[in-house]
């Protein structure tokens, strides 16, 4: 039963298999290349080329956030400083806020995790490939309604969170607002169909043999933090839905003097904004949990405690959202509850802290750059939680509560907890994403700016918000005391800057000039170091067969690979739910430019109902053709999953 | 099933004559399957938990805003039950032909499917034009007061998903008489129908808030 | 390295030059407590500070130590799985026993946590100044209940509360959601458009307590200011009599044309002086605004010079404030401003 016989048969299609020819690599790599051209760009459903997108328009959402901090900051340095005026102000706080939080810090994770779920569970792709084309297009057309909101000076200024009365028709006129809400609609069903396209790869296509307890604890984190997006998003569509509606035709949801209540613009908004600081801040525990292994050569200890962790902290995330508004005149029996949750959650971050370090504890250390900012992690993301823990409790946060504490807090948690794993996870799998290692000299210097600038920056905020400065201030007067550490911190955003200047640097020459990566840099366990650095596009030449939790360092047991896929044909395998076992081999469609198309007739229905409710019904009828023909089967493809069709 | 029961699994065999490595052989698996097995089905539960949920949060806000209320409805009477009861009756009706369009489409019956899904949307379009009624007949319009306005949001997301499902049941019926046809238009067909189910079974809980709780 | 050393040096310095500043100068900071409520806080803060630094220096000293005593590997080390073979009980227990203790500690958290809230709920308010504040963008309007006979009266930006008396604030807005907080006196409470709140405190030191709006209000959130000050008893009498008498009628002609220009312009449509004909509520009441240490809601300090360049351009000081400017000629500027002067 050799191939030799397979191919020589008329019409017989070409199989991959461990024993394949050369020309049966070539044409799955043919197969599953992403079409050549401008128009190939847009039709392009490729993951990892969707992926990479995604990564690097996120990553220009990151610097374009961090510069409009940059200006905040400089405004602050001094007191009763003129440089940028109240107006302009509470613009840049409001844009810095929101793009961080809603094209940079969910989107990153996602992103990252549509590259590397597949490799890391052995697929060829994921589930639903073009309509993870459509969620990186709508994501980017969002993200530029926004920022071309601020260049047309109509840039929202209500604050990220947009609380009612301010944000609302009454007191905050002009379009700014509108923008932002409909803004969130666009990215909010970008993370909801990637929601469905990674959970649904996970539960699907894993590699035979790769059941639920052998994956990887990254793809864990995606699972768990997917499962939180679907139910956290609605949320906050809902509640930015209500806020236009209340805007532009008159609804009275937030409104008191029509039996609407200002509150309820808080609760559905932090019923979202707390899962949201865990949608970020949950797939980078995955990243730690795949760096931590490898430069510690030992897996990590206390696996299934890791995963329950991972899923208790999803729970009692969504628990938590009233000790954001500790301040208002909810009763203090509720309040109390919520306070007990709050420090609750710090139990299954607790072990987790516990196990990383019980592993690097009974490891042997190797210590390069994607270490060091996990290990960052341990000091900053711990201080944040502490703080955290005090802001839990009601009196503490009573003096705290909108404060630069919370500044410090939140800066703690959010780039201790995630940016800097981050960087690590990009020191670490930069050599996938594009062949090539960073210099480990620039990261060093990368990591040490960054983790210097950032205590500098962050650090005295506490004592500033101990000390009386509120937040979202444009400027403060001399001789209250905050001079010297509004400074400090100026400085140290300065120096953070500078950091991730390195980092571009970095970025930019390595990718050019930078060492060729072999397909395991660093001698990792999971299965994407089992593929060439870039993999080809088919990811796996054969698709292995998992026999446990570290495939790459566990030694082989048999059957190790995967023969039978179609190579000129995009077959995919998929598996059973909990056992990964073969289920049945779906065909997968070609790159299309219907996903891009729906995408631009979505944006004008979004962007139209900003101006007139009526957009929403002649603009609909684009985007369902637009739908419908991108659903719609096309003769060929169809006559070629019939020829190869078999019944269940 | 086929006259001679050929497997449709995967098995393991030796990867080559000489060697004692063994190779998992997938070429003789299904290139679909129904229910949970397809993918398909995975996209449409992720879909019914995500719309599941907005519903659940309207509700809540239903309920929320009512609390802060002196009385409820505000300044005006509750809706007509005549109109939404109409249509509860035709969305839970439209199950059967529904349900019968599932069953024809797992057993690949292209004909029986047809016919239900014409079915099916001959419902679609009576209950669009009872919806519109309905809204009619609120006593209340969405500017007038909160009340008015969660009303009107909720009757307006489910309907929402009437459409969409509408259009959803009117292309797959199309596509089942025009072609091109596979194996995987069968499973369409089959999840339409679950979201189908969703879209009937999700209206009770709000016929339930919108015309019941008003008046309670 | 050398580089490294003196820039984080050079921080510390400036820090902690600038953290004594702030320590000498208490002027609106939960660090120094003025009242039992702002104390009961900061004693939870202290005790909450101390676990967390035990807590952190324990993790970091588990990490320092883990990262020297492990030993060094490279790329080819081979990995180590015999953990998937064999159970690690000694690490097990390690895991298990941290997490004992964290979660006991959290529990005792909740405790303090509890028992605080408790305590700043039940603070005795029997003989309370009664005060209905409002929030509005970007200025305090306070009126101050009828006590024991003693009518009622307005003031605006600055409030003044006996030493030892406890002091139940009801909170209103006007507009969009504001916060008040006066961090040495009780934590914060929000203004809710259509809510009602009330936050109860005590002075138990005299001074003067700046606060600020906590809650992002608009344009000017920033310059939305207040001053506490707490007057032993028998002095915040005497100031809270004075500011039930009408406003003194101007005894100079300077005076007298400074109030006619303010009666005839656009002022008296905003302000209020009580015993003239100006009634306007859409900004604060003047009656008794030369008594105000500070002007426009804690942005300038009230002294001439200000107070005639805050008419001319309100804007100009606190940009996007309501007040439109008044372009006077210099000599009834002058008289205005001589008159304001008055109302003491």
């Amino acid at each position: 039963m050799t191939n030799a016989t397979t191919t020589a048969d008329k019409g017989a299609a070409l199989l991959d298999g461990p024993d394949a020819s050369p020309h049966v690599r070539e044409a799955l790599a043919a197969t599953w290349r992403d079409p050549p051209g401008l128009i190939g760009m847009l039709c392009a459903i490729n993951h990892k080329t969707i992926a990479r997108r995604f990564m690097t328009t996120t990553f220009v959402f990151f610097i374009l956030g961090g510069l409009l901090a940059l200006a905040m900051r400089t405004q602050l340095a001094r007191p009763d400083a003129r440089l940028i005026d109240p107006g302009l102000y509470n613009e840049l706080f409001t844009m810095h806020g929101t793009t961080m939080m809603f094209l940079f810090a969910v989107p990153v994770m996602q992103a990252v995790a549509g590259f590397l779920v597949p490799l890391m569970i052995g697929s060829r792709s994921v589930a639903f490939p073009r309509m993870n084309a459509y969620a990186y297009w709508v994501f980017l057309f969002g993200g530029i309604l926004l920022f071309g909101s601020l260049a047309v000076n109509a840039a929202p200024a209500a604050g990220w969170f947009s609380y009612v009365p301010l944000a609302g028709p009454d007191y905050s006129t002009g379009k700014g607002t509108d923008i932002w809400a409909q803004m969130i609609t666009f990215t909010e069903l970008s993370g909801l169909l990637e929601a469905i396209v990674l959970t649904t790869t996970i539960f699907k296509l894993r590699a035979p043999g790769m059941s639920l307890n052998r994956m990887p604890l990254f793809v864990w984190a995606t699972l768990v933090t997917q499962f939180m997006v679907i139910f956290a998003m609605p949320s906050v569509m809902l509640c930015s839905t209500a806020l236009i509606l209340d805007r532009l035709v008159g609804t009275h949801f937030y409104n008191p003097a029509k039996g609407g209540d200002v509150l309820l613009w808080q609760h559905l908004f932090w019923f979202f904004g707390h899962p949201e600081v865990y949608l970020i801040f949950i797939p980078p525990l995955g990243f730690i949990s795949s760096i931590i292994p490898t430069f510690a050569r030992r897996p990590v200890f206390g696996y299934p405690a890791m995963v329950l962790s991972l899923i208790a902290t999803a729970f009692l995330a969504f628990g938590l959202w009233v000790h954001h508004m500790f301040a208002t005149n909810i009763p203090e029996l509720g309040k109390s509850f919520f306070t007990a949750a709050s420090l609750m959650i710090a139990i299954p971050s607790a072990i987790q802290i516990f196990c990383w370090i019980g592993t690097l504890w009974t490891g042997r250390l190797n210590l390069k750059t994607p270490l060091y900012f996990v290990l960052a992690f341990f000091f900053i993301l711990v201080l944040g939680g502490l703080t955290g823990l005090m802001l839990a409790s009601v009196p503490l946060d009573l003096q705290v509560h909108d404060t630069y504490f919370v500044v410090a807090h939140l800066h703690y948690v959010l780039i201790g907890g995630a940016v800097f794993p981050l960087f690590g996870a990009f020191y670490y799998w930069f050599p996938k994403f594009t062949g090539r290692m960073l210099d480990e000299t620039l990261g060093r210097w990368n990591f040490w700016l960054f983790f210097i600038g950032f205590n500098v920056a962050f650090f005295p905020m506490h004592l500033l918000g101990l000390q009386g400065m509120p937040r979202r201030v444009w400027t403060y007067p001399h001789g209250m005391g905050w001079d010297g550490m509004n400074l400090a911190a100026t400085i140290g955003a300065w120096t953070i800057a500078a950091s991730v200047l390195l980092f571009i640097v970095n970025v930019v020459t390595s990718y050019r000039r930078g060492a060729h990566a072999p397909a395991d840099p660093w001698g990792g366990g999971t299965l994407e170091w089992s593929v060439a650095s870039v993999p080809p596009p088919h990811n796996f030449d054969a698709i292995p067969v998992v026999h446990g939790r570290d495939p790459l360092w566990e030694s082989t047991a048999q059957p190790q690979f995967v023969a039978g896929l179609a190579a000129d044909a995009r077959e995919v395998l998929a598996t059973s739910v909990l056992d990964a076992r073969p289920d049945h081999r779906p065909l997968f469609p070609a790159p299309s430019i219907w996903p891009f198309l729906s995408a631009l007739a979505t944006t004008v229905l979004f962007i139209g109902s900003i101006y007139t409710p009526w957009a929403v019904v002649w603009a609909s009828a684009p985007v369902a053709l637009a739908m419908i023909a991108w659903f719609w089967p096309k003769r060929r493809e169809n006559a070629r999953a019939v020829a190869r069709e078999r019944r269940p | 099933m086929t006259a001679n029961r050929r497997s449709t699994l995967a098995r393991t065999r030796p990867r080559d004559a000489e060697s004692s490595a063994l190779v998992l052989d997938v070429r003789t698996l299904p290139t679909y399957g129904y229910g949970h097995r397809s993918l398909m089905w995975w996209s449409t539960m992720g879909l019914m938990l995500i719309e599941g949920t907005v519903f659940a949060i309207a509700v809540m806000m239903y309920f929320y805003l009512r609390t802060m209320a002196p009385s409820w409805p505000m300044a005006t009477s509750a809706p007509e039950l005549r109109w939404g009861t109409l249509n509860t009756i035709v969305l839970v009706a439209s199950l059967v032909p529904n349900q019968l369009a599932k069953r024809a489409a797992e057993r690949e019956d292209l004909g029986r499917a047809r016919f239900w899904l014409v079915i099916c949307l001959i419902a679609s379009v009576a209950f669009l034009v009872i919806r519109g009624f309905e809204f009619a007949t609120l006593n209340v319009s969405w500017y007038a007061n909160a009340y008015g306005s969660v009303v009107w949001l909720l009757l307006s997301l489910h309907t929402t998903h009437l459409i969409t499902d509408t259009i959803d049941t009117a292309v797959l019926a199309v596509l089942l008489c025009t072609g091109p046809l596979e194996g995987k238009r069968f499973v369409d067909v089959s999840e339409n129908a679950l979201y189908w189910y969703f879209v009937v079974l999700s209206w009770l809980p709000i016929y339930a808030v919108i015309y019941w709780a008003a008046r309670y | 390295m050398l580089a490294t050393a003196s820039y984080v040096f050079a921080i510390c310095v400036l820090v902690k030059t600038q953290i004594g500043e702030g320590i000498a100068a208490p002027f609106q900071s939960a660090l120094d407590p003025a009242g039992i409520q702002a104390k009961r806080i900061l004693d939870l803060w202290h005790l909450t500070l101390t676990v967390c630094c035990v807590v952190f220096a324990a993790i970091l000293i588990a990490c320092l130590i883990a990262l020297l005593r492990a030993p060094r590997a490279g790329r080819e080390t081979p990995a180590d799985i015999s953990s998937t073979l064999n159970a690690e009980p000694r690490l097990r227990r390690s895991v298990i026993a941290a997490t004992v203790v964290s979660v006991v500690l959290l529990f005792g958290l909740v405790f303090a946590d509890v028992l605080t809230d408790r305590a700043l709920s039940r603070l005795p308010v029997a003989d309370a100044v009664h005060i209905e504040l409002t929030g509005h963008q970007w200025w305090w309007e306070a009126r101050y209940a009828a006590d024991e006979g003693a009518p009622a009266f307005t003031v605006a930006n600055e409030l003044h509360v006996p030493v030892g008396r406890p002091v139940v604030v009801s909170l209103v807005a006007a507009d969009v959601i504001h916060t008040f907080w006066a961090p040495n006196l009780h934590g914060k409470k929000d203004m809710i458009p259509g809510r009602s709140a009330t936050i109860e405190f005590r002075a138990d030191r005299a001074g003067s307590y700046r606060g600020q709006c906590a809650e992002f209000c608009g344009v000017q959130h920033a310059l939305m200011a207040f001053v506490v000050v707490a007057d032993p008893a028998a002095d915040y009498e005497a100031w809270a009599a004075r500011q039930r008498e009408a406003s003194p009628t101007p005894v100079g002609a300077l005076e007298a044309r400074g109030q006619q220009l303010f009666m005839t312009g656009s002022c008296a449509r905003c302000h209020t002086i009580s015993g003239t004909p100006a009634t306007g509520r859409l900004g604060p009441d003047l009656t008794h605004f030369a008594s105000r240490g500070t002007l426009a809601a804690g942005t300038l300090v009230n002294d001439r010079d200000a107070l005639a360049r805050w008419i001319t351009d309100p804007g100009a000081l606190k940009p996007a404030a309501m007040m439109p400017p008044t372009r006077l000629a210099p000599s009834d500027l002058h008289a205005l401003v001589a008159y304001l002067e008055t109302l003491r």
